[in-house]
């Protein structure tokens, strides 16, 4: 590939089909993620870590940073990781003294920081420490957010942005009923965020919808809010925005009836009687000599003054 | 989705008031479950959470309490979703996503269209597509039309014919190479300048593009270019005989006198004040009629592509054939007609 003037031209026909992969598209394939460890890390970080690589349905990279990156003082590392592996979402974990036990759950856009949440992890269960059995691995979990504060503040209304763009897994048109057997729950209380991981069984209840019972799993967190940045309203909303063509166009003056006929309504143009052909006679032809009205009507117009612009 | 704001604070209410307390209603212990968006399967409880319930030591238990609860109602929506059965399983049609998550990476640019894209939209000329094979006589089998190893490929041939008026020493071969040079080197002079609008960057005036012939405006316009680009951008640059001045050139700017016509100068800005004044924009009638007669023809292209399919007849017409795509001359009185009219393809010139 060559670079010139910030345009990068491929030179051979498996760069270009790599670039156009990487190209922005009207639909978009699902988020990629990294998971980063920072240079300082305590175990109670690490394993959550590994633990949510799997969790997380999207497509992960895992890797481990250099020592003094720190997202919320400089995040050009980070930006030129997720434009090098081709990843928006990162989840990044490190230790230190004023901070301990610290996640950082952020995306981006265009290869720059759209949000980031920094939680701090007060209580961690693992999955090994729940000796139950789990759900297969990629199974589409089921998020509830409770809590008032998710609908009130701004924070946590976008933290439940983020936390449904990591956990929510591709999207797809149709669920087996059936497979449903996964749940997140975040709980939002004062400042902290309660995450658990439940599995659902689907029992009998006489009715069509089954009874569901709850079986914890694991991982779950107690987390505590800390530092965050949001992207600016309009940052967001030129990230929100959708394409043209991917939402169907209504079509006007078509309706179905119960049948499934398809009925039009037509909108007809008021018809020339004077021009209408009856029958056809000798004597009402036109001949060849005789000048037709209106052909000097519509003749050049006359030459306009050209003014000034 | 279906945000199903089950306003059942209301409900939960009358309830109150016409039953006893002792009666519980477990299911409307939910005040509001809403935004329910499903495809994400996900759900939202807006409820608020006793704080010295959770103070407790019971808090998991209160945790898991809470979210069978949610899970049970999210379930129950789900499954009034219509359903469908896919290789023995039940699956349930998920509705088009609401929940507006950002993308990752901004919205695709449209390609501007180049310089020939324009013309054949306002022309109505459309992509034919052409097969990629075709009869090749000579070898008797198929061939691409194109490329290595193409039908009727005029590089391979071992002889030419010198044509009557051409020079019988001129080396056909090698004439037909430059051509074939040239005509590639048009192509990707056309496809930078193509790249050039695009982005907006102005080209300077080119000297001489790589044509076999040049007009006259265009060697004129060669020669003026020639002229000042020396040191002294041409200011000592003498004229040739006969020579005449360039239009467009010269002194653009005229000021006015310091201290000259009063009256002029009053009604002037008068006008001007006028014009600033005013709600309604100056109508530039040089602007205004290009554009009129710009619609025209788009109007006419547009017909002549709705009607072309009805026709059905081209082949078999006299005199006209595939003249009648190319041109307005074989329009069949289609075109807007008009004597004065300068041909559309200068629009963009004045």
């Amino acid at each position: 590939m060559t670079h010139s003037d910030g345009i990068v031209r491929p030179k051979t026909k498996r760069s270009k089909r790599f670039l156009e992969s990487r190209a922005p598209k009207p639909i978009e394939n699902f988020k990629n993620g990294m998971i980063i460890k920072g240079g300082n890390t305590s175990e109670t970080v690490t394993i959550p870590l590994r633990i949510l690589f799997v969790i997380i349905t999207t497509q992960l990279l895992h890797s481990s940073q250099e020592k003094h990156s720190r997202p919320f003082e400089d995040s050009t590392a980070l930006e030129f990781f997720s434009k090098k592996s081709d990843c928006s979402l990162f989840l990044f974990g490190s230790h230190n003294k004023k901070r301990p036990h610290n996640l950082i759950f952020g995306r981006m856009f265009d290869f720059h920081v759209l949000d980031m949440f920094e939680l701090g992890i007060e209580k961690f269960v693992s999955l090994k420490d729940v000796k139950k059995d789990k759900c297969p691995e990629g199974t589409k979990p089921m998020l509830v957010f409770a809590g008032e504060l998710f609908d009130t503040e701004n924070e946590h209304k976008r933290l439940r942005n983020v936390l449904t763009d990591f956990f929510c897994g591709p999207r797809v048109s149709a669920v087996r009923l059936a497979g449903l057997e996964h749940v997140l729950h975040f709980t939002a209380l004062d400042d902290k965020i309660y995450m658990r991981s439940y599995k659902v069984l689907l029992k009998k209840s006489g009715c069509r919808t089954p009874r569901i019972e709850l079986e914890e799993i694991g991982p779950s967190f107690d987390f505590v809010m800390r530092r965050s940045h949001m992207a600016s309203d309009d940052l967001f909303r030129s990230a929100l925005r959708r394409p043209k063509g991917v939402k169907p166009k209504k079509k006007k003056n078509i309706s179905h009836d119960a049948f499934g006929t398809r009925l039009g309504r037509i909108h007809m143009q008021k018809q020339n009687l004077d021009k209408l052909q009856t029958r056809k006679m000798k004597g009402l032809k036109k001949r060849k000599g005789e000048i037709v009205a209106d052909a000097t009507a519509d003749a050049t117009p006359p030459k306009l003054p050209r003014t000034d612009e | 989705m279906v945000a199903t704001v089950l306003r059942v604070k209301r409900c939960l209410l009358r309830l109150r008031k016409t039953r006893p307390k002792s009666l519980k209603v477990l299911r409307f212990k939910k005040i509001w479950i809403s935004n329910l968006i499903r495809v994400h399967l996900l759900a939202f409880d807006k409820n608020r959470i006793d704080t010295r319930e959770f103070k407790g030591n019971n808090r998991e238990d209160l945790l898991r309490s809470l979210a069978r609860e949610n899970t049970q109602l999210l379930i129950n929506e789900l499954w009034k979703l219509p359903t469908e059965r896919v290789k023995d399983v039940i699956v349930a049609k998920l509705p088009e996503p609401t929940t507006p998550l950002p993308r990752e990476k901004p919205l695709p640019k449209q390609k501007p269209p180049t310089k020939w894209e324009q013309f054949a939209k306002l022309k109505g000329i459309q992509k034919k597509k052409k097969t990629n094979l075709v009869w090749d006589e000579v070898h008797k089998e198929w061939k691409r039309r194109w490329g290595y190893k193409r039908a009727k490929d005029d590089t391979k041939e071992w002889l030419i014919e010198v044509p009557e008026n051409a020079d019988p020493k001129e080396d056909q071969f090698a004439k037909r190479n430059v051509a074939k040079k040239e005509r590639v080197a048009k192509n990707e002079f056309n496809r930078l300048k193509n790249i050039a609008r695009a982005q907006k960057i102005k080209v300077p005036g080119m000297g001489l593009a790589p044509t076999s012939s040049q007009s006259k405006s265009e060697l004129a316009q060669a020669a003026s270019v020639a002229k000042i680009s020396n040191a002294s951008v041409g200011k000592f640059q003498q004229n040739l005989p006969k020579e005449k001045t360039p239009r467009n050139t010269g002194i653009r700017r005229k000021f006015q006198p310091v201290i000259g016509d009063f009256g002029g100068e009053r009604q002037k800005q008068l006008d001007l004040l006028k014009l600033m004044g005013s709600k309604k924009p100056r109508l530039d009638i040089t602007k205004a009629v290009n554009k009129q007669m710009r619609e025209e023809d788009m109007d006419s292209s547009d017909k002549k592509k709705k009607g072309a399919g009805k026709k059905g007849r081209k082949g078999n017409m006299s005199g006209k054939g595939k003249g009648n795509f190319k041109g307005r001359a074989g329009g069949k009185g289609k075109v807007p007609k008009g004597k004065g009219r300068k041909p559309p393809m200068k629009q963009g010139k004045r």
